[in-house]
């Protein structure tokens, strides 16, 4: 069985959750130094994998080998004495104690029985000399930058375990020297032969370290491929799933005539979240946005909705300059927004159905104009019967809905407030296929009914059939704007992908 | 309808209640015996509504500040200053309704400075209502000069100690006062919205609900409501007591929200049932009294007593117990 | 009532209160004093009696509150120590801690006087301490029962104060002795009320209930005078008459007792004094003037004052003094 080569490896693993499969037959090898990606959206199924490489997890079928043998992963402990280490985007060390300390906690060198402190604080200078850190081990470990906290957790990872070092997410709060510096220790420690996972969002990132990428999507495995035979946008394509239809072909009536102007946004942005925008768009259509996550479209469609103030650039609504600085500014002139994370900030999860759907109609009313029982029950029915609600009733509490069912009721919530522009962000993310078809039905009922709408999807097919016109955010920035025939998934995936001097479509 | 108010009466809180009553009547047999007397009603029972009036009033206030994840400790410690204020001020002259103004202004604007610390500067309800619950009572202190100001007003003596149709006038503001919040909070929006917050701020503030003011409401109730117990207090034993009015009261008023069903953790409330927890409260206490039991056992006996009660209504009880509806099918809705 | 109208009042009530002679002369003496703090109405008189004796003795008294903090009290009596005063007296807040700084004055040859309160510590490091006999209070009360029903049977009911306080526990334990010799005099019900008001006046309701109405209650004993007031209010309630249905006796003597027993809905009152400080000026007369050792404990006074007493006066006499 050791023929393979591999440092770690995970054979078919399937993990099921519930009735939701996770991840379904997962190959992933990982070589000693090489620095391997793992990449996919939301969902795909990335730390699911991940925890059970590192024991958090246990399989529910499929194998975990290391150098070959299969073995048995209790937990990240237990992974450790593989040689399995693990640093998270959060470290997760004791800032109130020593860099020594936290360099050799659990395993400090000992003298007739006591932690030999001198020892120790030795031993760590000679370590943090290979990371290139020269700090005081004895100082606080919280003092010091999140940079140089992500450096010592990998010391100490890498001094523990030896063999296998996962990275998840580590560049999330570094800035850019700090990556480079990241990536410098990296790229020293693969030449000693260590086996590097590397989980990120940052496609320039992948590029710039990794020597190959295992792409999951919704919890299957796309591909691993080397990165010396892929182009950026062969691997938004496989993350996105347009490995087929890439024929351009729509459906879309070229040139629909554009309803009345009803949003314009100019130089729209907010500091630190979302450069500044230019937007307009009109009654009855439908704006698409794509781009990877963290890509700034939540972001946008946050500061639209007044959740987060713009701090620069002017809007107006139906040609009135206006301020929205928050959700009841856009609620009064009719906007709607179903978030990205429905459980967070969707659904009132002890609430019933009933006072789910009317409750955004009842804020636009006030406090004193208040829905009784019978009206809320006839307008909770009728936008419930519209979207096709499965519930048991409509007194009971949201939380025992399915996902599906949970998103119909917001998105009735919003319909009860009888909105002229809806924001909706990932509407059909993680839901099941029939609610998923119900979603996009009532996306092209509302914007033949005169609506304006934005939203925001990772299923370009979806996006491409019902938007009328899509722009594409990268890198906190909306980059192109797509019309007529551009409105296809390749030349989304193109602009995804692009540098910042490309083309512009 | 009927067989819906009448399931209504089968909860828990009631079932409760019903069975403290009993045992008070098994250790003492005229513990039911309301006799007429003086132009009032008179027995242990009246005495339950009477003594259990302040904390019902908390509770009334409490029940919507604990629905929004929020706790008010501060409310004991208004108790007092309220006091203080009414009772100085009869003193020193003032007319009695507008000492009795004086000291309800001076609890909404206790209510309105804890709200302004939770709402505004986001603070957590339980640091933020600390400060004024260790400093209320030294400001009551201040007031009062550290004396019991003891006064003869006739308003506020009856507001303590008077009667309306024959039942203590204690009981039937604490009762006036449920009916009119819990219309208030049913008939209008708030009660929905108060339910919203507290399940889901973050979701509530993207629907639409302006959280803030929701908070300043609820936190300015619980201090209306503290004064009107503090002036109550005050007018029973005819003084202003800093040191010892309203004492602790705060926990059996949390409590009394708890036992009537509201979640620390927010969400859905209940005003009556809240009312019903103090009830329940004071029942024990008075049966405690009336038994004859010695007083080191009091606290043992009512914590016992508490942990059954909460017992019967945590999840686990629930659980075992069989279920009431039944489970339904899934079917489209309508 | 405003701090100037107090002081006046408390000035001409100096002397009335004031039971020394004044054998020996402290004019021009310095005196420090640490009290403890000012928790309770009885502590804020005893502050303002204790300033009031000493004016009246020309003593030069330095005064230290200690809010409740005994480090508070080691500090103040080093600073005493410290300025050389003549003698010192303390309200200790608490019993334990107090010989090192006990044994520091002792060296610079300072007298000590304890007030109220004792501490663990060996007697030779403080020259005397006065305070009341809680037991002898609660005595007190018992004795004046049994002579007042004179024989007849009489069904007691009880306030106690705070569950497990030493008052609490010395006064019940006294006034039992009291009624001990009494075989017509005995304690029914008893129960806590926490030395508040709005507690006795809840007890007393139920048992009030839970004694036929209160047709079986032929007196009613509290711990304090406060719970008193409370317990005269709830009789009242139940129709009857406080004073002669139910005879009430209680401790403390406070002004609003005065009230009640000059309106006949009280019936006696045993003083806690304030004035633990003028047998304390006195001992200390006695000892600065020629060395005189005063006894080890003085024990105040514990008063009986009933409808006899000029109850009127009383109250007018006591009404400015912090109560």
């Amino acid at each position: 069985m050791a023929e393979t080569g591999y440092a770690l490896e995970a054979r078919g693993i399937v993990k099921i959750f519930g009735n939701h499969v996770a991840l379904d037959k997962v190959d992933f090898g990982l070589k000693p130094g090489e620095v391997h990606a793992l990449l996919g959206e939301n969902g795909a199924g990335k730390s699911t994998l991940i925890k059970i490489l590192t024991g958090a997890y246990q399989p529910d079928g499929g194998e975990v080998l290391t150098e070959g043998v299969p073995v048995t992963l209790n937990n990240p402990q237990h992974a450790q004495t593989y040689g399995i280490g693990t640093v998270y985007q959060e470290v997760n060390l004791l800032p109130n104690r020593s860099v020594a300390e936290n360099l050799y906690l659990g395993h400090q060198p000992t003298r007739f029985g006591l932690v030999d402190r001198r020892k120790m604080e030795r031993d760590s200078i000679a370590v943090l000399a290979r990371y290139g850190l020269n700090i005081d081990p004895s100082s606080e470990l919280g003092a010091h930058s999140v940079a140089v906290q992500q450096i010592v957790a990998i010391a100490r990872a890498v001094e523990l375990s030896g063999k296998v070092l996962i990275l998840d997410e580590p560049t999330a709060s570094l800035d850019r020297n700090e990556v480079e510096r990241l990536f410098e220790i990296i790229a020293d420690l693969k030449k000693t032969g260590l086996a590097v996972v590397f989980i990120t969002h940052f496609l320039d990132q992948v590029f710039a370290i990794a020597d190959r990428v295992t792409i999951l999507r919704n919890g299957k495995l796309i591909d691993t491929k080397t990165l010396d035979s892929l182009t950026r946008t062969d691997v938004v394509r496989l993350m996105l799933g347009k490995d087929i239809a890439f024929s351009g072909a729509t459906k879309l009536e070229e040139n629909r005539p554009l309803g009345d102007v009803l949003l314009d946004f100019k130089n729209y942005g907010r500091k630190r979240s979302v450069h500044p925008f230019n937007l307009t768009i009109h009654k009855g259509e439908v704006v698409g946005v794509a781009g990877l996550l963290g890509s700034g479209r939540t972001e946008m469609a946050r500061i639209m909705f007044g959740a987060d103030a713009a701090d620069e650039g002017t809007v107006s609504v139906a040609g009135t300059q206006t301020s929205i600085a928050r959700p009841t500014d856009a609620i009064g002139h009719g906007f709607g927004f179903c978030p990205e994370d429905r459980k967070a900030e969707g659904i009132f999860g002890d609430l019933s159905v009933r006072e789910n759907i009317v409750i955004a109609l009842q804020g636009k009313l006030g406090w004193f104009s208040a829905l009784n029982r019978d009206e809320q029950m006839e307008i909770a029915g009728r936008f419930g019967e519209a979207m096709d609600i499965r519930a048991a009733s409509l007194d009971m509490p949201v939380k025992l809905l399915s996902g599906g069912n949970q998103q119909k009721v917001i998105l009735s919530r919003w319909l009860a407030t009888d909105p002229a522009f809806l924001i909706l962000d990932e509407p059909t993310r993680g839901i099941d296929v029939g609610a998923h078809a119900e979603i996009v039905r009532t996306i092209n009922r509302l914007r033949d009914e005169g609506l304006a709408l934005v939203v925001i999807s990772s299923e370009l097919d979806e996006v491409v059939a019902y938007s009328s016109r899509i722009v594409v955010m990268r890198d906190r920035e909306l980059v192109a704007e797509l019309n007529g025939e551009n409105i296809n998934p390749g030349v989304i995936v193109q602009a995804i992908a692009n540098h910042k001097d490309g083309a512009q479509a | 309808m009927i067989r819906r108010s009448l399931l209504k009466l089968a909860n828990p809180q009631l079932l409760a209640l019903i069975g403290v009553l009993l045992i008070n009547w098994l250790l003492f047999p005229n513990f039911f015996r309301v006799t007429w007397q003086d132009g009032r009603f008179f027995g242990s029972l009246i005495d339950v509504l009477n003594r259990g009036a302040p904390v019902a009033i908390l509770a009334v206030g409490m029940v919507g500040v604990i629905a929004t994840k929020g706790v008010d400790l501060s409310v004991g410690a208004v108790m007092a200053v309220a006091g203080a204020v009414a009772a100085t001020m009869v003193v020193a002259g003032y007319p009695a309704p507008i000492a009795v103004v004086a000291a309800l202004v001076v609890g909404l604007l206790c209510g309105l400075w804890n709200g302004i610390l939770v709402a505004v500067l986001d603070i957590q309800p339980i640091i933020a209502t600390l400060v004024l619950m260790v400093a209320g009572r030294g400001i009551a202190q201040l007031i009062t000069e550290g004396f019991i100001v003891t006064f003869n007003d006739p308003l506020l003596i009856y507001i303590g100690t008077g009667s309306f149709l024959g039942f203590p006038m204690a009981a039937v503001i604490a009762l006036v006062l449920m009916v009119i919040v819990t219309l208030v909070v049913r008939r209008t929006a708030i009660g929905l919205f108060i339910e919203a917050v507290g399940v889901n701020r973050a979701a509530a503030s993207l629907a639409g609900i302006r959280s803030r003011m929701l908070l300043l409401l609820v936190y300015s109730l619980s201090g209306l409501c503290a004064a009107i117990a503090g002036i109550i207090v005050a007018g029973d034993i005819r003084g202003a007591d800093a040191n010892n009015a309203g004492l602790w009261l705060e926990l059996d008023a949390i409590l009394a929200v708890v036992i009537g069903g509201t979640s620390l953790l927010g969400g859905r409330f209940s005003v009556p049932l809240a009312v019903v927890g103090a009830l329940i409260i004071q029942a024990m206490n008075t049966g405690i009294l009336v038994s004859g039991f010695p007083p080191e056992f009091n606290l043992i006996v009512k914590a016992g007593l508490i942990f059954i009660v909460l017992v019967i209504q945590s999840p686990l009880a629930s659980r075992l117990a069989p279920p009431r509806i039944k489970p339904v099918a899934k079917v489209s809705a309508k | 009532m405003s701090i100037i109208t107090k002081l006046a009042l408390a000035a001409g009530l100096a002397t009335a209160l004031s039971t020394a002679a004044f054998a020996q002369d402290l004019t021009g003496k310095v005196i420090g004093f640490s009290q403890i703090g000012s928790e309770s109405g009885w502590r804020a008189a005893e502050t303002s009696v204790t300033k009031q004796e000493a004016e009246a003795r020309g003593v030069d008294l330095k005064f230290a509150d200690a809010q409740q903090k005994q480090e508070n009290q080691i500090k103040a009596l080093r600073g005493f120590i410290a300025q050389g005063v003549d003698a010192i007296l303390i309200a200790p807040v608490v019993a334990t801690g107090w010989e090192d700084v006990l044994k520091e004055a002792q060296e610079a040859e300072i007298p000590v006087v304890l007030l109220d309160r004792g501490v663990d510590a060996p007697e030779d490091l403080y020259l005397t301490s006065v305070a009341s006999d809680q037991v002898l209070e609660g005595r007190t009360a018992g004795e004046w029962l049994v002579n007042q029903v004179a024989g007849k049977d009489c069904n007691v009911v009880e306030l106690q104060g705070t569950v497990g306080s030493s008052p609490a526990i010395n006064r019940k334990q006294g006034f039992e002795e009291g009624i001990a010799s009494a075989a017509n005099v005995k304690i029914t019900q008893s129960q806590t009320g926490d030395f508040t008001r709005s507690k006795g006046k809840e007890v007393m309701e139920a048992f009030l209930k839970s004694s036929n109405g209160g047709a079986d209650i032929c007196a009613v004993y509290a711990h304090n005078d406060d719970m008193a007031v409370g317990a005269i209010q709830a009789i009242k309630d139940a129709g009857l008459k406080p004073g002669t249905d139910i005879l009430v006796v209680s401790i403390d003597a406070v002004p609003d007792i005065f009230t009640a027993i000059a309106a006949g809905e009280a019936n006696a009152t045993v003083e806690l004094t304030p004035n633990m400080a003028g047998p304390a000026f006195d001992a200390l007369a006695a000892y600065l003037a020629d060395g005189t050792e005063p006894e080890k404990f003085i024990i105040t006074e514990s008063k009986l004052y009933t409808a006899e007493n000029d109850p009127a006066g009383e109250y007018e006499r006591r009404k400015g003094l912090g109560y």
